[in-house]
């Protein structure tokens, strides 16, 4: 077994990657897009802001690259990042970095664990030979294609404003280009080592989307799928948000179960069901949400630091997994963000909230409604996305993904959530973009608006950080853990109170030995970046191995054999054999071997097996023959030999050779490896051949 | 090892359903339904056939309900909660919210004593746990259930049930054909020792559904036309909503106003579990869920009592179904004797009840109880609207998953007993319709587990060509066969997994590759092998020889010597058939048997005796092992025969 581990990806919207062999199969872990990389790209101008834009002049999309500009900008090298320094045109994508020097087309699987692992399998399929078999679950299927979607129909703004694309290079990939920009943001197109530059690509089409589901096939938690026989893969449910899994691969020699970032009591989703998890031979911890929190986040913005990091205990027990202080702690977060929220709302100013994480957005809908209806204010809410109103749907209408506590609203008869009373309420209202004609009837400011994207470089985020990042009184939320100047730079001068905001988004460090010791596996791998933080007692039941980046790392197996089911009716049919030597008994074997459901199965085959008199004949000898023993039981058979030592045939002097006269005439010849039986007729030479049998061990 | 199958109800009946399977040393009860016909002790299944002393957490491993209709759940919470079972439940997740409304249409219905009240219901909801389609739950270290989509009802599964290499599927009842807002039954190819099915239209074969929905509409129409009313009686969730949608379909397209009504909350709120039960139901529905969600019903309104005899015409839907009581009978009494009114009942009605005595005949009294008669004139409607599938589903179930064995359960025993003659004859698959509280015993699957090595596994994986040529007298006939040319060289992948068996005290057995073999013995191989040295007469040879090859005239020049195997192998290829014959040159080769020219003067193996004139003889050495023993003197003997031979 292999492990290669693409990309650590980096928080909640950019999950890792891994490769996996197993079985023969390779296996692809998820296959995410970096989104936070579109931030070297300008935002499309608005009306508003082109105006301004035109005195100063010298950011134009299209201006050409005359030597005056070149001169300006390389003194701009060293200096601070400036809103001139993104790149105005058409943004590509960037998927994992080692992701395009794999050859896809031998993939034979890819396991998708969350909507945001799905977001760059559209690249995967549209390359010609790629066949793998993609698995992800129904819901995460769902919300995958809205994301997708809603990308694309994002991305279209910028279609429209920079006309279509070339087919070719684009310009600011290339080197001259790179050189001039400044060094944080060239790091940001070729990685640390120069080798992401391949990873950027065009964004696929609506087209492509629509072919990439089709080929995903799509399960419920605990669904067993069976992969050419021998994998039985699974789904559970991994809490981190609707429909987001774990997977357990069970194979002819091995149980895998593969965790991904996983939240043990979440607010909404069904909760991380590790039970099932249980007893594996090895575990892939892939969580790496713990290393994300621990990087020091720039919170020059922020005037909120939610990371709590606790010291890590490591007696703490299997029971203290489920504890609800994360639980409660993420309500606090949501309470906090609402006071803020009314506060600037009775400032006359609005709130802009560029969330997409799913849980989180409907939290936040149910808890700014709760507190504005306490607080008595009559403030409009408005989603801005083109997808928002299959998604608010969507998430109505599938109570078994979610947790104990939504599914008994279904049993009493409420909704499961509340954006359907608010947008019967009209309290609630869902458009698809900023330029809606509805949109435009309804407006009312102070308002609160959710909308994509939280790089604040695609869609009706960026229209409106426009219009409000001069206002004092308005505040826009964010999430913590992406490089957040880097994000407002478009939008500086920045009047807006900006709120960073952390959530939950994994299991965090000291629940991981917990959580090990709960499971059992016989292996774990966990990423190097751990070593040091989670420590093993040497009375460890488990080995550890820690993996990092583009380095593949072997698993030895664990068994040496597989397991077998024979069918009774081919059991009933064996000969056993005692051996003399040892405490053995033996049989030959024949049938034919069928692989599936991860198990060898042993049947006995269609063909009539031969003679019976001929299968009982072992085939096969080893020992030592002794002589007297084959004469005296030759002489019981009533045959009669002499014993001529010496030189044989071939001047093997070992060889001795027995001369039968009687009955009929034969010879024996016994060599060191091997006998030679030659008699006139069939039934002396089988005569001969039982004496021999029987001094002999055999099968 | 068996599996045993107690029936406890739907036993050559409708009604009741529960069956109890043991297998493995597992115990599994399949529904634990009521019998709405009887009021006494016989409407419950019989519990003490299960355990005697009433100790039933031991003797039963789990209960499987398949979805939330009386006849299949309805003395549950008779069974946990007065029977004192503790063990776990699992069925859909719809199933246990219904209960309760369901209690209180047997409360209404006979006003009679309640056999288990309403904390019951809640007590015994508690112990239930929620299984998802095609979830694959682990009950413990042996037993596995998965439960497959049924389209029954909102909520209806199939089981299937795994105890060690044994696997059952018990179907409760099932639709195999989509209606308007449920999908039809989905189930995998499994490999079953036994399915248990539902057979309630077990030679009913029904024709397409939109004939019988056009009357229905045509019906229903008419009535309103005329002013009259029309009674739907059904239970809260399944035909309510088909009917439904129907209706509102028809009502949009023909711009109809008159009213629709529900009865109850039960009906409005059954379509709330159903808005947001998008996956149970219909493709159709599933795809336009965001647009408009097909049971957000425009036209339908919430009935009230005092509209029983308000003016006008209108359908209204009334719970329960069958006109078995509550409120449905008393629209019923009000709406009968008029001749304007239309009743439609739509699918089956349990013996007993007034639906069942409409649909049997049409009378023109019926009898409410002892002293009340009933005059009916208005209009009765049958619709075959039954959401169980007919017996053209049920074969293709069977013969879709065939299975070792079939029990037939839910039906009528004259039906059945038709139903398992055809399963016998046209599928071959052993059926059995047994009445209640009879055992059927079947023969369950095992397997042996043992360790296999990767030698093993990845020998018997590799392929194992075998080339085999026609032989020349079919070649004339069947080289164009069906006039597809057949190639002169057939090639066919025999791969027969062949090891040994090591079974060592204290050690688990397993299979290990011969070569494997000795190595972990630490033994060296002795081969044996048997030798045969033979002449054959160089005048026979050299006959056949002369004609062939003029020029030759010594008999033991080189040229001579070589061609005599090539004679040999024409010879043998003549008359072994079958055998893969190959010529090397220096020697022909037949499985392990070898002959080869022999040069020696004193060959160690010429036991034979020379004949008398051995400058003339060729003497040929064969070599083989003892797997082709047979073979190997077979092919002597041919060979020796041409020594005395005709030629």
């Amino acid at each position: 077994m292999k492990f290669t581990c693409l990309s650590k990806g980096g928080g909640f919207h950019f999950p890792p990657c891994h490769v996996l062999n197993v079985c023969g199969f390779r296996i692809l872990f998820d296959c995410p897009l970096d989104l936070s990389a579109l931030t070297i790209f300008s935002p499309v101008p608005t009306g508003y802001r082109a105006v301004v834009d035109e005195k100063d002049s010298d950011c134009q999309p299209y201006s050409t690259l005359d030597s005056d500009c070149v001169t300006w900008k390389r003194q701009k090298i060293g200096k601070p990042l400036d809103a001139n320094d993104l790149i105005c045109a058409v943004p590509w994508y960037k998927i994992v970095k080692y992701l395009h020097l794999w050859n896809v087309s031998f993939i034979d699987v890819v396991l998708i664990s969350s909507p945001m692992g799905m977001l760059g399998l559209p690249f995967l399929t549209r390359i010609k030979g790629f066949s793998a078999k993609i698995y992800a679950t129904e819901v995460t299927a769902r919300l995958g294609q809205l994301m997708m979607e809603d990308l694309v129909s994002m991305h279209m703004e910028f279609r429209q404003f920079y006309g279509p694309e070339g087919s070719t290079f684009p310009r600011w990939m290339e080197e001259e280009e790179l050189d001039l920009r400044p060094s944080a943001l060239r790091e940001v197109v070729l990685g640390k080592d120069g080798a992401e530059l391949g990873g950027w690509m065009p964004l696929y089409s609506a087209a492509d989307v629509k072919h990439c589901l089709q080929k995903v096939q799509t399960l419920r938690y605990a669904e067993e799928v069976c992969y050419n026989g021998k994998l039985v893969i699974k789904a559970f449910s991994s809490g981190l948000e609707i429909g987001t899994c774990n997977w357990s691969i069970n194979g002819p020699k091995r149980d895998i179960a593969f965790i991904s970032s996983s939240i043990f009591v979440p607010a909404h989703a069904m909760s991380f069901d590790y039970h099932a998890l249980q007893g594996k031979d090895i575990v892939l911890y892939s969580d790496l949400s713990s290393l994300d929190t621990m990087e020091g986040i720039e919170d020059g913005y922020s005037f909120l630091t939610t990371d709590s990091f606790s010291t890590l205990s490591w007696e703490e027990s299997a029971q203290s997994l489920l504890n609800t202080s994360e639980h409660l702690e993420e309500r606090e977060k949501l309470y906090y963000l609402c006071s803020c929220a009314a506060d600037s709302l009775k400032a006359s100013g609005s709130v802009l909230i560029p969330i997409n994480r799913l849980g989180t957005f409907i939290q936040l809908l149910e808890q700014i409604s709760a507190s504005l209806e306490s607080s008595s204010l009559k403030v409009p809410i408005y989603v801005i996305s083109s997808v928002a109103e299959e998604l608010l749907a969507y998430t109505n209408v599938i109570p078994e993904w979610l947790c104990k506590e939504r599914q008994e609203k279904l049993f009493s008869g409420e909704p499961l959530f509340a954006h359907v009373e608010l947008i019967k309420d009209n309290k609630l209202h869902v458009f698809p973009t900023v330029h809606s004609p509805k949109l435009l009837i309804n407006w009312q400011e102070p308002c609160i608006v959710f909308c994509p994207h939280w790089c604040l470089r695609l869609g009706p985020v960026v229209h409106l950080l426009h219009r409000w990042s001069g206002d004092p009184n308005s505040l826009l939320v964010l999430e913590s853990g992406h490089d957040a100047q880097l994000a407002l730079l478009p939008f500086q001068p920045m009047e807006m109170k900006v709120l960073q905001c952390s959530f939950l988004s994994g299991i965090k460090l000291p629940k991981i030995l917990p959580l090990l010791n709960v499971l059992q596996p016989k292996i774990t791998l966990l990423p190097e970046d751990l070593r040091q933080k989670v420590r093993f007692t040497n009375v460890n039941p488990f080995s550890v191995f820690h993996y990092s980046e583009n380095k593949t790392l072997i698993i030895p197996s664990l068994k040496d054999s597989s397991e077998l089911e024979i069918a009774t009716d081919l059991a009933f049919q064996f000969q056993w054999r005692n051996l003399k030597h040892e405490n053995m008994n033996i049989t030959r074997l024949k049938g034919e071997l069928h692989v599936a459901h991860g198990k060898h199965w042993l049947h006995s085959g269609n063909k009539p097996s031969k003679s019976n008199s001929s299968k009982s004949r072992p085939l096969l000898h080893w020992g030592t023959p002794d002589l007297e023993t084959l004469l005296s039981i030759l002489s019981k058979m009533g045959i009669n030999a002499s014993v001529e030592q010496g030189v044989g045939v071939e001047g093997s002097k070992k060889a001795c050779i027995v001369h039968v006269h009687d009955p009929k005439k034969a010879l024996i010849e016994i060599g060191d490896t091997g006998t030679v039986i030659s008699a006139v007729d069939e039934n002396l030479a089988s005569l001969i051949f039982e004496a021999m049998d029987s001094i002999l061990d055999g099968i | 090892m068996a599996i045993e199958c107690l029936v406890l109800g739907a036993g050559q009946q409708v009604g009741k359903s529960c069956v109890v399977v043991s297998m493995n040393g597992k115990r599994i009860m399949f529904d634990c339904g009521m019998d709405m016909a009887y009021h006494d002790h016989r409407r419950h299944p019989d519990f003490s056939r299960i355990s005697e002393y009433g100790d039933f957490d031991k003797a039963l491993t789990c209960i499987v309900i398949t979805h939330f209709h009386l006849d299949h759940i309805g003395a549950l919470p008779y069974f946990t909660e007065v029977c004192g079972y503790r063990g776990p439940i699992y069925m859909t997740a719809l199933a246990p919210s219904m209960l309760e409304d369901y209690r209180k249409v047997m409360v209404e219905r006979r006003g009679e004593e309640e056999q288990f009240t309403s904390e019951h219901i809640v007590e015994c909801m508690k112990k239930v746990i929620a299984v998802d389609v095609k979830q694959t739950v682990q009950v413990d270290k042996d037993l596995m259930i998965r439960a497959y989509y049924a389209g029954h009802v909102l909520g209806a599964a199939m089981f299937y049930t795994k105890v060690g290499d044994s696997a059952i599927v018990y179907t409760g009842d099932y639709n195999m054909t989509p209606d308007r807002h449920l999908g039809a039954a989905q189930i995998d190819r499994l490999q079953l020792d036994l399915l248990i099915t539902e057979s309630t239209y077990a030679t009913t074969i029904r024709d397409s559904k939109y004939g019988r929905e056009a009357e229905f509409l045509k019906a229903v129409h008419k009535c309103v036309l005329g002013g009259g009313k029309v009674l739907i009686p059904t239970f809260a969730l399944g035909r309510a909503q088909e009917l439904c949608i129907l209706l509102e379909d028809y009502w949009e397209r023909m711009n109809l106003k008159i009213p629709i009504y529900f009865s109850s909350g039960l009906t409005m709120q059954a379509n709330m579990y159903y808005k947001m039960l998008i996956s149970w139901t219909s493709q159709k529905v599933k795809e336009t869920y965001s647009t408009r969600n097909a049971f957000d019903f425009k036209h339908v309104l919430n009935f009230d009592r005092s509209m029983i005899s308000a003016p006008g015409p209108c359908v209204l839907f009334a719970t329960p179904g069958w006109i078995s009581g509550g409120f449905s009978l008393e629209v019923f009494k009000q709406w009968a004797p008029s001749e304007m009114n239309l009743i439609t009942l739509p699918g089956y009605c349990a013996a007993g009840t007034i639906g069942h005595k409409l649909m049997s005949g049409k009378p023109s009294k019926i009898d409410l109880d002892k002293d009340t008669q009933l005059d009916v004139r208005c209009q009765i409607h049958q619709l075959s609207f039954s959401p169980h599938t007919d017996a053209k589903g049920i074969m293709d179930l069977v013969k879709f998953l065939s299975p070792k064995h079939v029990i037939l359960v839910h039906g009528e025993k004259p039906k059945m007993a038709t139903l398992k003659g055809r399963i016998y004859s046209e599928l071959g698959i052993r059926c059995d319709d047994p009445a209640n509280n009879e055992t059927v015993c079947i023969p369950s699957t095992h397997h042996v587990e043992v360790g296999a090595s990767n030698t093993f596994i990845r020998s018997s994986l590799n392929p194992n060509f075998n080339f085999s040529k026609m032989s020349s007298e079919d070649e004339s006939d069947s080289r164009l066969k069906d006039g597809k040319f057949m190639p002169w060289l057939q090639v066919k992948d025999e791969r027969a997994a062949e090891g040994i068996l090591v079974e060592e005290k204290g050690k688990r057995a397993k299979i290990v590759h011969l070569d494997e073999f000795l190595l972990m013995l630490g033994e060296k191989k002795h081969d044996i092998r048997f030798a045969y040295c033979f002449p054959i007469n160089t005048d026979n040879l050299e006959d056949t020889k002369s004609t062939d090859v003029s020029s030759s005239s010594n008999a033991l020049s080189v040229s001579g010597r070589s061609s005599w195997l090539p004679m040999l192998y024409i010879k043998l290829s003549d008359e072994l058939s079958g055998g893969n014959i190959q010529y090397f040159g220096e020697q022909i080769q037949v499985e392990s048997f070898s002959v080869s020219l022999c040069l020696k003067d004193r060959c160690p193996y010429r036991i034979v005796d020379s004949p008398p004139n051995k400058c003339e003889a060729v003497f040929f050495c064969c070599a083989w092992s003892i797997a082709d023993e047979k073979l190997a003197w077979k092919i002597i003997s041919i060979l020796e025969n041409r020594n005395y031979g005709t030629l």
